[in-house]
């Protein structure tokens, strides 16, 4: 599950790599109206690089063409990747400043230093 | 919260909620209890549009015990909370949503316009404390509400219950909201009692222009509850809670994730009858 909300989760610096150790699969239930409403927020690309990177891209496609909606096989892909793979072990990279922030027990760890913290908010 | 005192004066919430405090978040049922009514009021301010599967933000989620009330909403949900021992019993707990160690403080590292809609249980009152030399708490709730800004969707909203210390407080949280761009203001439960008196920041972010939802026990409310129950015997869209369906809809929705569920029985969902002699 944490997979596509580690990608969103940026403050600077977008999209977070991925470097898993320990991952698992787990079962939630298929929702297509959540996914297709999902799939509206997201950055495609960064999904698709984020479930390649976690070795979980199987059955999506690099682009996404055509009614979603209509394509169950689709939205079941796209539902795994996005709800059903979690990172256990590993961490996050930040492509900007290569600050790492470590993943355990599936609980990614986001706590900044004193020097980086962003006063401004923005 | 505990019961006695104010925690946010004993220590700082990443040391004062440490396993020990943790361990009375699952264990004490009355604890369990107040939050799970304090989340299920803030679910009900958050006005969310009706079954429809949402996104949602737990501000300082803890164990997890408000995100269950959104789970069985419905609804996926990501936490985010400072205390490592808090989110180690989450995982122990097997909850639904996602928990990320952060401070609030600090900002939210979401992409914009992610969630529609954030709710916070009894932890806003912790941004009032300066717990570290350079913690500044007027720049730090600044920080938070705009990036809390950014990370929701135009016209959600945000509901925050808290415990302010003084109005102080509470007016410096609400002015920096609005510094922030956020239009809204406080609900106040239960106003006469000193006990039953809860509040909640009612925060929304853009979009059209909302009213703010009146608070329980005051006079014009009392029609919003009478409406409620109709509402829900209407849409009866959920059973009622620790009734028989809705223990067998948990334990259906357990067992195909594959949980340990225990068997169905003649016994399941009843009570336990005292003693007659």
């Amino acid at each position: 599950m944490l997979t596509s909300n580690i990608i969103k989760g940026v403050t600077k610096g977008f999209p977070l790599a991925i470097n898993p150790t320990k991952i698992e699969v787990k079962e939630v239930d298929f929702n297509p109206a959540f996914v297709v409403k999902t799939l509206t927020k997201i950055d495609y690309p960064a999904l698709y690089q984020a479930a390649n990177d976690v070795g979980h891209g199987e059955g999506l496609p690099e682009n996404i063409e055509g009614d979603v909606k209509e394509n169950e096989e689709l939205l079941k892909s796209l539902h795994n990747a996005l709800l059903q793979v979690e990172v256990i072990e590993g961490e996050l990279v930040c492509p900007e400043s290569g600050r790492k922030f470590p993943i355990s027990n599936g609980i990614p760890n986001m706590l900044l230093l004193e020097n980086e913290i962003d006063n401004t908010g923005q | 919260m505990a019961a006695s005192g104010r925690p946010e004066h004993q220590a700082p919430p990443e040391i004062f909620y440490n396993d020990t405090e943790a361990a009375k978040y699952t264990s004490n049922s009355r604890m369990i209890e107040i939050q799970q009514k304090l989340s299920e009021r803030a679910l009900e301010l958050l006005a969310l549009p009706d079954d429809e599967p949402c996104y949602l933000l737990d501000v300082g989620c803890g164990s997890g015990l408000s995100g269950e009330v959104l789970t069985e909403a419905d609804h996926t949900w990501v936490g985010i909370d400072i205390s490592p021992s808090m989110l180690n019993v989450a995982i122990e707990r097997e909850i639904e949503g996602d928990v990320i160690l952060g401070d609030m403080g600090y900002g939210l590292p979401f992409r914009p316009g992610t969630f529609d809609g954030v709710i916070s249980i009894s932890a806003l009152q912790w941004l009032c404390n300066a717990d570290k030399k350079y913690h500044s708490p007027a720049k730090r709730m600044l920080v938070f509400f705009r990036t809390l800004y950014a990370v929701m969707r135009r016209g959600s909203r945000a509901v925050f219950q808290l415990y302010p210390e003084n109005s102080a407080q509470l007016e410096l949280l609400t002015q920096q909201a609005m510094k922030a761009g956020f239009t809204g203001g406080l609900v106040v439960d239960f106003p006469n009692s000193s006990k039953a008196k809860k509040m909640f920041l009612c925060l929304f972010c853009g979009g059209a222009a909302q009213t703010l939802p009146k608070g329980l026990g005051t006079e014009e409310a009392n029609t919003n509850v009478a409406q409620k129950f109709t509402k829900r015997e209407k849409g009866s869209r959920k059973s009622l809670k620790s009734s028989r369906e809705w223990i067998m809809e948990k334990k259906e929705r357990r067992r195909r994730q594959g949980r340990e569920t225990r068997p169905d029985s003649q016994y399941t969902g009843r009570k336990r009858r005292g003693h007659h002699f």
